[in-house]
């Protein structure tokens, strides 16, 4: 192999890719916060809520689940300023990640509602607790502590795919590894500095929402 | 590639090698007599490069070339015969007398002027910053506080990141298509990209319609032909000097890159 490996751009480049790992986080945690959010709320909807509400919301969760994520994003950032509506390249990346996991984390969180044994609504009623406060007091947590590791696993997988966003001209990691690139035409240096970034990212962010799931479920519940 | 296309690329190669060894240019006595009595003139022209060169809808090649060989070659009052060439052997058809002109946008540079001549310019091709009519840019330095599109390390992108003041917000797109689209939506105030770029974007006649502001990086186009061809050269600069004069070139530009032609070209 006559390969020369060089990794000096990165004297002169690391603040790029300091700057594309913050966005990348940034994006993350803006992602998953909001995105839980809605995503609870819309698994509320879809298991225990009125039913004219139905409709709507497994309208969203279907289309977003059956189109690409590249295509939402251009959707949201060319798509939608000739009607008025103009996001810069981070807030659509924001939005499209959150309007993402909303769905995703919807049917996984519904699945953990529905596996909610019977018995524990009808002790939520016996204690005079309305439908919602036997959903918010006695049915979520549970639900949320079931479905935490395939939650978790969800947050990573649109953390990773939080790459394209570089499309759109966001400057997260993966916009900095291709502008490098495409300055020093050391690719395989570049792309492999970064592979090793995303693994050390999805890692750590696999430890914060496994101490997280201790901290927010300390009892073990039974399955 | 295909097994046609590297034997004319090994073609090509060879006979520019050849060309090279064994200069033809002085064994032609005059390119411009011999074009006047075979009443013929053959002149190199692009065929996959609009708007200069390309094949339409009726498989007729057309473009900004094709209209000035046949402007020419109507001067000259001799029939045109289009040879379709590519950027690589453009030159090398040329120095192998298989064409007597090459009017295929081709640009001047050291290494090309060592082995033919130019005419004068007969074509714009340049980059630059394009935006809406209404947006006030006349400089770099009022680029200041806006937000420009580029393509990721194109010609552009490096000239653009050498030049701009600060406060500029640079967004690099991923392709030609992110960088027009971005432009489109409004997404980004101007964009730098080059005219043959734009002249497409005007072609799909869009509200926001790009105008140049000015210029990043100049390159024309010139006319190539062999060299120790005096007469041929006098004649060819003389019908373009006239057809920029009679705002026949102009016409030819505003047809295929919806431009006015510049007055300094």
């Amino acid at each position: 192999m006559t390969y020369n490996f060089d990794f000096g751009w990165l004297l002169v480049y690391y603040p790029q890719i300091l700057h594309g790992i913050a966005i990348t986080i940034e994006l993350i945690v803006v992602a998953a916060v909001v995105g839980i959010a809605v995503g609870i709320c819309c698994a509320w909807v879809r298991a225990l809520g009125p039913a004219w509400l139905k409709p709507p919301v497994t309208a969203y969760v279907e289309l977003i689940r059956n189109t690409p994520f590249l295509i939402q994003l251009f959707f949201i950032y060319f798509g939608l300023p000739p009607l008025g509506l103009r996001l810069s390249e981070l807030e659509a990346a924001n939005l499209a990640m959150v309007v993402n996991l909303g769905a995703y984390s919807c049917e996984i969180i519904r699945a953990g509602i529905q596996a909610t044994p019977k018995g524990q609504f009808e002790a939520g009623a016996s204690l005079a607790m309305t439908p919602f406060e036997t959903f918010r007091h006695v049915v979520l947590v549970p639900a949320l502590q079931r479905i935490w590791p395939a939650l978790s696993s969800q947050v990573i997988i649109v953390m990773l795919g939080s790459a394209v966003v570089s499309q759109i001209a966001a400057q997260d990691l993966s916009f900095a590894t291709n502008f490098i690139q495409s300055r020093t035409f050391r690719a395989f240096e570049a792309y492999f500095f970064s592979t090793v970034l995303y693994l050390v990212l999805a890692i750590l962010l696999r430890w914060v929402l496994a101490r997280l799931g201790r901290i927010i479920f300390p009892r073990t519940v039974a399955r | 590639m295909h097994k046609r296309q590297f034997i004319t690329a090994l073609v090509a190669v060879g006979s520019a090698a050849l060309a090279s060894a064994f200069p033809v240019s002085s064994a032609i006595a005059d390119a411009l007599a011999d074009i006047t009595s075979s009443k013929t003139i053959r002149i190199a022209v692009p065929q996959d490069f609009p708007p200069f060169g390309s094949v339409g809808p009726d498989m007729k090649p057309r473009g900004y070339d094709i209209d000035v060989a046949t402007l020419v070659a109507e001067k000259l009052g001799v029939k045109l015969s289009m040879v379709p060439v590519t950027s690589a052997n453009r030159v090398a058809y040329l120095q192998t007398n298989k064409v007597d002109l090459v009017i295929s946008s081709l640009g001047k540079n050291p290494e090309r002027a060592a082995v033919i001549d130019f005419s004068i310019a007969y074509a714009p091709y340049f980059s630059g910053v394009f935006a809406p009519k209404d947006v006030a840019i006349a400089t770099v330095a009022d680029l200041s506080g806006k937000v420009v599109g580029v393509t990721r390390g194109s010609i552009e992108d490096l000239e653009l990141s050498k030049l701009v003041p600060e406060g500029v917000t640079i967004k690099r797109y991923e392709d030609n298509n992110g960088n027009i689209s971005a432009f489109l939506s409004g997404q980004v105030v101007a964009v730098v990209t080059g005219n043959v770029v734009a002249a497409a974007i005007l072609d799909k006649n869009p509200p926001r319609k790009p105008e140049l502001k000015f210029l990043i990086k100049d390159s024309p186009c010139y006319v190539g032909m062999n060299k120790n061809e005096p007469a041929l050269m006098a004649k060819i600069n003389e019908i373009i000097a006239e057809a920029k004069k009679s705002g026949a070139l102009n016409a030819i530009s505003e047809k295929w890159l919806h431009q006015p032609l510049d007055k300094n070209l």
